[in-house]
């Protein structure tokens, strides 16, 4: 039975959608709706990328104030990104097939995620200790990132500066197909363990003793992560705290941490909140400001507020 | 039956466990006591695969701990930690009903429901049911655990302090409860106790230890005798007769 919750949320993600598509339609129709068409793909991959991958890695975390991005997997992106520009020089970067450029760049990533917390994992450390790790890490390939940038010639550094900086109005049709992919994917197989993941939410010690293969489980879902994190960093750069924003948001909506309402919920928050926060500033402010910095915004005071408040507790 | 051959533990530089073997039968309730780091909570977490085992073996009903699916054993062995951590936003019936998640994957049939309702009666939870994990007292968040484990219906039962924060009136049914899953349901159940005169009256069987090794190992009558008693807890105390079943005054 679908949840009345989700089915409002539902309701109002298409009707937001829709107005998103026709809110102030002119000129040359078509052009303008399949523009339109690509951006409105581009932004609902986005936000449930962000949305998804930050439930479940707050689940295997047991942490409701993280995103993967607070924990720099990101940083390990942007970084490979730096990497690649300065092994290759800026007119290579630019002559890459983006698709094999994004490929490649995921395949890495997600190796190096694993290769970085695994080892962690299946030593049982405490989960304090891994995210201090990831929190440094992030720190560090961050660092790693701004060296490089400075190494490298003016002209070259322009070309990644693109790339740093969360942007919510640049479209890449060359990444939409393959970003959909990869979002479908991670998605319907997240949804097939949604069942799982609430025992994963129980901890080490309760889901090993209801027969969940911790080590084998985490390892999975981290690539998973790490995945859909390529994908939301590829298409719109680095957002840091608006996975924190929708999740913390949807849970208020389902009130419930059940992964079987959570995902849905926190997807199709995230979707409108990026569909209709771009509507809003297109159309009603005229432009006077950038989603990617409004969201960033707001989710940093939710990211505040829900610190404050559970210490509190 | 559980089979424990020549384990050892070890954590850093202290000695957890040193060379424990013990054999439990199928059936019956068996009581771990000891002081406090005496390896209780160690040897139990091993038998329930929580940690990996360093050397020797061990094997619950033929499947060794090590190497058997730990989906396997889940439909053989339910462990119930101490404190474990409660996830939020929970409510207790799902929470108990988390424990028929090795049979189903999540699936819940009409069989299953009336296991988690009945779990739920049995613990005294039904008012509690539609309440959130993060809303109750200690106690009644130890009861739900309890029921959670029940409600797994496995074989082999491993309880760690399961009367930790419980009132007296809870403290007594759930031993209640245990000694029914055992003579009833054919359960073998295997609880670390600290009130060493609940052991007395509802254990089969009392296995004492002491710095990671077993020290006394037997029916309550023989283990509960001032000078065992000594030598576990390093002190004095009287035991007296009373019902049938001795009487520890530890607390004097």
């Amino acid at each position: 039975m679908p949840d009345k919750r989700l089915l409002i949320l539902a309701a109002v993600a298409l009707a937001v959608a829709a107005a998103f598509m026709t809110v102030g339609l002119r000129g040359n129709i078509g052009f303008a709706l399949e523009l339109r068409a690509v951006r409105l793909l581009t932004l609902v991959q986005v936000g449930v990328a962000i949305a998804i991958s930050t439930v479940v890695f707050q689940t295997v975390t047991a942490n409701r104030v993280l995103t993967p991005q607070i924990m720099g997997l990101d940083a390990l992106y942007l970084f490979g990104q730096m990497a690649l520009v300065l092994t290759l020089g800026s007119v290579g970067f630019v002559a890459l097939d983006p698709r094999l450029k994004f490929a490649g760049e995921s395949v890495l990533m997600m190796a190096m995620a694993l290769m970085l917390f695994l080892p962690m994992l299946r030593r049982r450390f405490d989960i304090g200790l891994l995210l201090l790790t990831g929190v440094v890490l992030g720190v560090l390939f961050r660092s790693l990132a701004s060296l490089v940038a400075r190494v490298i010639d003016p002209n070259e550094f322009a070309v990644v500066q693109g790339s740093s900086f969360a942007d919510f109005n640049t479209v890449r049709p060359d990444l939409v197909v393959i970003g959909l992919i990869v979002t479908l994917v991670a998605g319907a197989i997240i949804w097939r363990l949604r069942h799982t993941l609430d025992i994963v939410a129980l901890g080490a010690d309760s889901a090993t003793g209801l027969g969940v293969d911790w080590t084998r489980a985490l390892a999975g879902l981290l690539l998973l992560v790490a995945a859909l994190v390529a994908v939301s960093t590829a298409l719109v750069g680095p957002v840091t705290f608006f996975g924190l924003l929708v999740v913390a948001l949807a849970e208020r909506i389902v009130d419930s941490r059940r992964h079987q309402l959570l995902l849905p919920a926190a997807m199709l928050t995230a979707i409108i909140v990026l569909l209709g926060g771009q509507i809003v500033l297109q159309h009603v402010l005229g432009g006077a400001a950038t989603l990617g910095v409004v969201i960033e915004f707001v989710g940093g005071l939710v990211f505040l507020a829900m610190l404050i408040t559970t210490s509190k507790r | 039956m559980i089979e424990i051959k020549n384990v050892s533990l070890r954590l850093g530089d202290t000695q957890i466990l040193e060379d424990v073997s013990l054999t439990m039968p199928k059936g019956g309730l068996t009581a771990l006591v000891g002081p406090n780091g005496a390896g209780k909570s160690s040897l139990l977490s091993l038998i329930a695969r929580l940690q990996p085992l360093q050397s020797g073996s061990i094997s619950v009903d033929g499947l060794a701990v090590d190497t058997t699916p730990s989906r396997r054993l889940a439909k053989t062995l339910a462990i119930l930690r101490q404190d474990p951590a409660v996830a939020s936003r929970l409510k207790v019936r799902e929470l108990v009903g988390f424990g028929r998640f090795p049979h189903q994957r999540g699936r819940i049939d009409d069989n299953d429901l009336r296991l988690i309702e009945a779990a739920l009666q049995q613990f005294g939870l039904t008012d509690l049911a539609d309440r959130f994990l993060d809303h109750l007292s200690g106690g009644q968040r130890q009861r739900a655990m309890v029921a959670m484990a029940f409600c797994q219906g496995t074989d082999y039962m491993l309880l760690d302090e399961p009367l930790n924060n419980l009132d007296m009136m809870f403290a007594r049914q759930l031993m209640r409860d245990l000694r029914a899953a055992a003579d009833k349901d054919r359960r073998t159940v295997i609880v670390v106790l600290h009130d060493i005169n609940h052991a007395a009256v509802y254990a089969d069987r009392i296995v004492a230890m002491k710095d990671g090794r077993i020290v006394a190992d037997g029916p309550p009558a023989e283990v509960l005798q001032p000078d065992v008693l000594a030598k576990v807890f390093g002190y004095e105390m009287d035991v007296i007769e009373v019902g049938g079943a001795p009487l520890v005054l530890h607390h004097r």
